[in-house]
C-alpha cells in the first residue's frame, strides 16, 4: 500500500516537472519575443512622428535650427554599399564556385569554409581597424573608399557560404547534361550551374548586404561622416547608421527625432531585404532545375 | 573467368588512347577537316586553357578569404609594434600607479599610460553577464521551438528570432539609450541595490543608469537570435529513434527532451553558447552606447566601464598620439586574436554534432 502511494507522489512529481518545463519554455518564449515587439513598436511609434519630406530631401542643419534631413546619409549609405557589394559580390561567389563546383571533398575547401565562418565572427570593428592601416593611413586622409572596402570585406564570408550551399542544391544532372553536351566546364557552371541557382545566390547577396547595410562599428574611422553633400570616393562621406549613431548621443531633441526617423529607414529597408529572403527560400527556389 | 577478364580492361586501354591523341594532335585533326560540327568545336577556341583561368580565378577569389585574415592579421601587427615595443605583456595585467594619489592610472592619453586591464575586465564582465542572461532563454526558446510548439507557430516563431538577429546594432543601442536605460534606472536598479546591496556588486553611487547592468541586458537580447538558431540546429539533429525510445519507455515529455534531446546535443549547445560569446566579446555600437565609457575597474555592476571594441570605437579617429593609436591597435589585436580562437573552437564543436546529420530546415 505504502509502496504504492510512493509510486503515485512520484509520478505527481513527474507531471509537475514536466508541466513546469513546459512553462518555463513557452515563458522564456515570451521574453525573447517581448523586446522585438517592444523595439518594433517604440521604433515606429518615435520615427513615424519625425518622419517627414525633408529627412528625404535635406541635409542635416546646424544645432538649434530646426529641420533638416538625412538626404546625404541615404546617398552616402546608397555609395559605400555600392562600393561594398562591387568588391565583395564577385569575390564572394567567386569564393562559393570553387567550393561547391572545383573544391568539393578536399582539405583545401573544408579550411576555406572554416575560415569564412571564423572571419564572419570576427568583430566588424577590427575589419575597420585594419582598413584604416591599409587604406586611410596611405592616403591620409577619411573617405568613402575605404568605408566601402571594410564593409565589402565584411560581405565575402557570408556571400561564399550562402553561394556554396545554393549551388550545391543544383541538381549534378542538370552538370552532366551540359558536359554531355560539349559545353566547356567553365561555361556550364556559369550559364548552366549559377543561373540555376541564382535566385538563391541573389538572396544570399541581399542577405549580406543587409548584414551589412546596419554596420556603423567600421564606418566610425573609415568613412568617418560628413554633415555636407559628398559623393566623391576621396572625401569622407556620411552614412545612415554612423548619422543614427552621433545623433542617438548627441544631447538634442531635434537630433534624436532624426535618429529615430534614421532608424525607422534603416529597419524597414533590412526588414523588406530580409523577410524577401526568407519567402524566396521557404519557396524552395530551386525547385524548377530538379 | 580470369582470361575473360583481361581482353576486357584490354579493350578499355585500346579506347582510351584516341582520346589524348586527338587533344593532343591538333595539326592532324585540322587537316583532316571533316564535318562542320568538328570545324565549329575548333572555332571555339581551347577550352582546356578557359577552363584552367576559370579554375584558377575562382581558387583565388577562395584565397581571398585567407587573404583577408593573413592582411588583417599583418596590418595590425606593424600598426601594434610601438605599443608591443614599450610595455611588452604588461600592457594585459599591469597599471601605472600614481605617486601622488596612490591610485592606479590605467588609460591616460595624455600622460602615455596605457594599460589594457579595465577593458579586458569590462569586456569580460559585460559578456559574462549576457550569457548569464541570455542561455537560459535561448535553451528555452530552442526546446518550445523544436518540441512543444504547434507546427503553425513555428514558423512565425523561427521569422522572428531571426528578425532579431537582423535588427543593426546601432539600433538597440538607440532604443536602449532612450527605453531600457531609463527602465533600468527607475525600476530594475533600485531595487537590485535594495535586495543585492550587500553583496558590493550593486552599489548605489552612478544616477545615470548607464553601466555593466544595462550593456549586459541589451548584449543578452542581441546574441539571443545565434545561440537559440545553432541549439535548435544540434537538437533536430537529434535522430527521432532517441526520442522515441525514452518515450517508449514511458518518459513524460520534459524526461524525453531532458535525456533524448538535450544530453545528446549537449556538445553542441556548449558549441552555440560559445560562438555567442564570441559575438558579445566583439560587440561594439550599442555596448559604447549604454556602458558608459569611463575606463576604471569598478566591483559595482551598476557603474561605468568600457569594453575593449567600445574604447576603440570611442578613441580610435582621434588618437592623440602614435603611441596612443599603437595601445588602441594592440586591444583590436587582442580582440582579433580572441575572437578567431573562440569561434574556431565552437564551429568545431557545432560541427562535430551536426556532421552527417540532415540540416535543419524550418
Amino acid at each position: 500500500m505504502q509502496l504504492k502511494n510512493e509510486h503515485k507522489l512520484q509520478n505527481r512529481i513527474r507531471a509537475l516537472t514536466d508541466g513546469a518545463a513546459t512553462g518555463l519554455a513557452v515563458l522564456s518564449t515570451i521574453l525573447v519575443v517581448a523586446p522585438l515587439v517592444a523595439i518594433f513598436i517604440y521604433l515606429i511609434y518615435k520615427g513615424a512622428s519625425s518622419l517627414n519630406l525633408d529627412f528625404f530631401t535635406q541635409i542635416p542643419k546646424p544645432v538649434g535650427e530646426s529641420g533638416g534631413g538625412m538626404a546625404n546619409a541615404i546617398v552616402g549609405s546608397g555609395v559605400l554599399l555600392g562600393l561594398a557589394s562591387l568588391i565583395g559580390v564577385p569575390l564572394g561567389i567567386g569564393g562559393g564556385i570553387y567550393l561547391a563546383e572545383f573544391g568539393r571533398g578536399t582539405k583545401l575547401a573544408n579550411a576555406v569554409r572554416f575560415t569564412a565562418d571564423v572571419l564572419n565572427g570576427v568583430p566588424s570593428i577590427v575589419m575597420g581597424m585594419a582598413v584604416l592601416a591599409m587604406v586611410v593611413h596611405p592616403e591620409g586622409h577619411f573617405s568613402a573608399l575605404s568605408g566601402g572596402v571594410a564593409l565589402g570585406i565584411m560581405m565575402i564570408p557570408t556571400v561564399c557560404r550562402t553561394s556554396e550551399e545554393m549551388l550545391l542544391m543544383v541538381p549534378n544532372a542538370v552538370r552532366e547534361a551540359a558536359l554531355a553536351l560539349g559545353v566547356p566546364n567553365w561555361r556550364s557552371v556559369l550559364a548552366i550551374t549559377v543561373r540555376t541557382a541564382s535566385p538563391g545566390i541573389i538572396t544570399g547577396c541581399m542577405l549580406a548586404f543587409a548584414r551589412v547595410a546596419g554596420e556603423t562599428a567600421p564606418l566610425i574611422f573609415t568613412a568617418f561622416g560628413n554633415s555636407n553633400w559628398s559623393t566623391s570616393l576621396n572625401e569622407p562621406i556620411a552614412a545612415l547608421p554612423l548619422q543614427i549613431y552621433v545623433y542617438a548621443i548627441s544631447p538634442y531633441d531635434d537630433w534624436h527625432r532624426l535618429a529615430w526617423a534614421g532608424a525607422l529607414v534603416l529597419i524597414v529597408l533590412i526588414v523588406l531585404a530580409v523577410s524577401l529572403v526568407r519567402y524566396v527560400t521557404s519557396r524552395g527556389v530551386l525547385k524548377g532545375a530538379s | 573467368m580470369v582470361n575473360a577478364k583481361v581482353p576486357e580492361i584490354h579493350i578499355s586501354q585500346v579506347q582510351f588512347q584516341p582520346e589524348p591523341q586527338a587533344a593532343d594532335g591538333q595539326l592532324p585533326a585540322v587537316a583532316v577537316e571533316a564535318s562542320p560540327i568538328r570545324r565549329f568545336l575548333l572555332s571555339r577556341g581551347n577550352s582546356a586553357i578557359a577552363d584552367r583561368g576559370f579554375h584558377v580565378l575562382m581558387v583565388l577569389c577562395a584565397f581571398s578569404i585567407f587573404g583577408i585574415v593573413v592582411l588583417i592579421a599583418y596590418e595590425l601587427m606593424t600598426l601594434s609594434k610601438l605599443a608591443w615595443g614599450t610595455f611588452g605583456l604588461d600592457f594585459f595585467y599591469k597599471a601605472f600607479v600614481d605617486t601622488y594619489s596612490n591610485q592606479p592610472l590605467y588609460w591616460d592619453p595624455v600622460n602615455s599610460h596605457f594599460s589594457a586591464l579595465p577593458f579586458i575586465y569590462g569586456t569580460l564582465v559585460s559578456s559574462f553577464l549576457a550569457l548569464l542572461l541570455a542561455v537560459p532563454l535561448a535553451i528555452g526558446v530552442a526546446v518550445f521551438l523544436t518540441e512543444m510548439c504547434p507546427r503553425v507557430l513555428r514558423g512565425p516563431l523561427a521569422f522572428i528570432t531571426e528578425l532579431l538577429a537582423a535588427i543593426p546594432s546601432v539600433i538597440y543601442g538607440l532604443w536602449a539609450v532612450f527605453v531600457l536605460v531609463p527602465l533600468l534606472r527607475e525600476h530594475l536598479n533600485p531595487w537590485l541595490i535594495k535586495l543585492l546591496g550587500w553583496t558590493g556588486f550593486f552599489s548605489d553611487d552612478n544616477p545615470t543608469g548607464l553601466g555593466f547592468v544595462a550593456a549586459g541586458v541589451i548584449l543578452a537580447i542581441m546574441i539571443l537570435p545565434i545561440i537559440s538558431s545553432l541549439t535548435r540546429e544540434v537538437m533536430t539533429a537529434v535522430p527521432h529513434s532517441q526520442r522515441e525510445a525514452v518515450l517508449a519507455l514511458g518518459a513524460t515529455r520534459w524526461e524525453m527532451i531532458r535525456m533524448g534531446v538535450l544530453r545528446n546535443a549537449r556538445i553542441g549547445i556548449v558549441g552555440a553558447i560559445i560562438l555567442g560569446l564570441g559575438r558579445a566579446l566583439g560587440e561594439t555600437m550599442a555596448v559604447t552606447m549604454v556602458i558608459g565609457n569611463s575606463p576604471e575597474i569598478h566591483r559595482s555592476l551598476l557603474a561605468n566601464g568600457s569594453t575593449m571594441a567600445s574604447v576603440i570605437a570611442n578613441e580610435y579617429a582621434e588618437a592623440s598620439s602614435n603611441l596612443h593609436l599603437s595601445a588602441l591597435t594592440e586591444l583590436g589585436l587582442a580582440l582579433f586574436i580572441v575572437t578567431i580562437v573562440v569561434n574556431a573552437f565552437a564551429r568545431l564543436l557545432v560541427w562535430a554534432v551536426t556532421r552527417g546529420a540532415p540540416s535543419a530546415t524550418h
